[in-house]
């Protein structure tokens, strides 16, 4: 395991104390989990905190798990030019607002907009809260794992109208999913045949043991 | 000009298919001894048309997404769409066809639809590519038009993800064709 990440894992944990709820260190990689009203202090801490320096938002993006409580996760990716270092620092939500960092990162302000439109997770103190990516006056966010692939409704042009319109979606074929992993999709686990391979393992077991 | 022409004398230069080679030389002499003869040619008011539409199809242009890199091969010096009076135009009032390469996403459909509006008439829309011909790879997503030809009237449609440049100008020439036997001066 890295000692860089430890010693910084111990400055972050040391220095924010009751902020942080959870650290982890996977595949070389630091990630921790903090309060959410305490995410603008935390980021502000590993912005100009010498040891951290991490003058990068990288990215921030959400996650979606419909099992838990708190089911959205905004996950913030740091990054320091300086000491070759990044940071993963994330936050929970249900729904509830989650303070925005456009004060300690200007670039935030689009990926949490971006955030906002894919997961419906709103941002307090973000002056231009719109959505980014899908259409004017689309419905739903999309990204969140309750909302259907194909949506809710469809485009044309309405040759009456004089414009586009929406509809209620209408397929003609419903969306299927292949298991592209399985040459065998449909067939029985087992092959007709593939016992043969198992036997002729099991065989020569026997006959060294005999 | 009442000018009467004997009957078989007419200029047949205008009709496809097009000549080339010595073909050709030999029936831009004869245009030019009638020039110089008489002063004037004869030829099918219909066929100048298409003759010049054909000729000059200048396409406005719509890449959209990864077919776009495709179409602009097809402009650049190995298949050289300017051989064929196809040149790029910034502007829909400038053009006569456009070329859709790409996704149609359902935000930029009523941009689409507008761009289409403002050409002038004649005109006539190639479809390039899977997305364009019916959504394709993005066929079941909530964000994308399930084809271009639900905003508007497709003339050819151009099968490949992404089709390849050759694939392209044969939709243009296929195109040239339609428009050689179903064009006429008044609509």
């Amino acid at each position: 395991m890295d000692p860089a990440l430890e010693e910084l894992k111990e400055i972050v944990t040391s220095a924010m104390g009751a902020s942080v709820l959870d650290t982890s260190i996977r595949k070389g990689e630091l990630a921790i989990e903090v309060k959410r009203d305490d995410i603008e202090r935390v980021l502000t801490y590993l912005r100009d905190n010498v040891n951290c320096q991490f003058k990068q938002l990288i990215d921030l993006c959400g996650v979606d798990y419909p099992e838990r409580e708190e089911r959205f996760d905004v996950v913030y990716n740091l990054l320091s030019m300086t000491l070759n270092r990044r940071i993963r620092v994330k936050v929970r939500t249900s729904g509830e607002p989650v303070p925005s960092v456009t004060s300690v990162f200007s670039t935030a302000g689009w990926f949490e907009r971006e955030c906002w439109d894919m997961f419906g997770v709103p941002f307090v103190g973000n002056l231009d809260l719109r959505r980014l990516l899908t259409d004017y006056g689309f419905e739903g966010h999309p990204l969140r794992k309750d909302f259907p692939l194909t949506g809710f409704v469809e485009m044309r042009y309405d040759d009456e109208k004089k414009r586009v319109v929406y509809e209620p979606v209408k397929l003609t074929q419903e969306f299927r999913t292949f298991d592209f992993l399985s040459p065998w999709e449909g067939q029985p686990d087992l092959l007709p045949g593939d016992e043969k391979a198992e036997q002729n393992k099991a065989e020569p077991s026997k006959e060294k043991g005999a | 000009m009442g000018v009467e022409t004997k009957p078989g004398n007419e200029l047949q230069p205008l009709s496809p298919p097009q000549l080339n080679g010595s073909d050709q030389d030999a029936l831009l002499s004869q245009v030019e001894d009638e020039l110089n003869e008489r002063g004037f040619v004869v030829a099918n008011v219909d066929k100048v048309v298409n003759w010049a539409r054909t000729g000059s199809m200048w396409p406005m242009t719509f890449g959209l997404a990864c077919c776009a890199v495709e179409m602009i091969h097809a402009y650049m010096s190995r298949y050289d769409l300017d051989r064929f009076g196809v040149v790029p135009r910034p502007s829909p009032r400038q053009s006569d066809v456009i070329i859709v390469a790409g996704t149609l996403t359902n935000k930029m459909a009523p941009a689409f639809r507008k761009v289409y509006d403002q050409m002038a008439e004649p005109r006539w829309v190639i479809s390039m590519g899977s997305c364009a011909n019916g959504g394709g790879y993005y066929h079941y997503s909530y964000a994308v038009v399930r084809g271009c030809d639900r905003v508007v009237p497709v003339d050819i449609y151009v099968p490949g993800c992404p089709p390849t440049a050759e694939a392209l100008l044969y939709g243009i020439l296929q195109l040239q064709k339609k428009i050689r036997r179903t064009g006429t001066l008044f609509r």
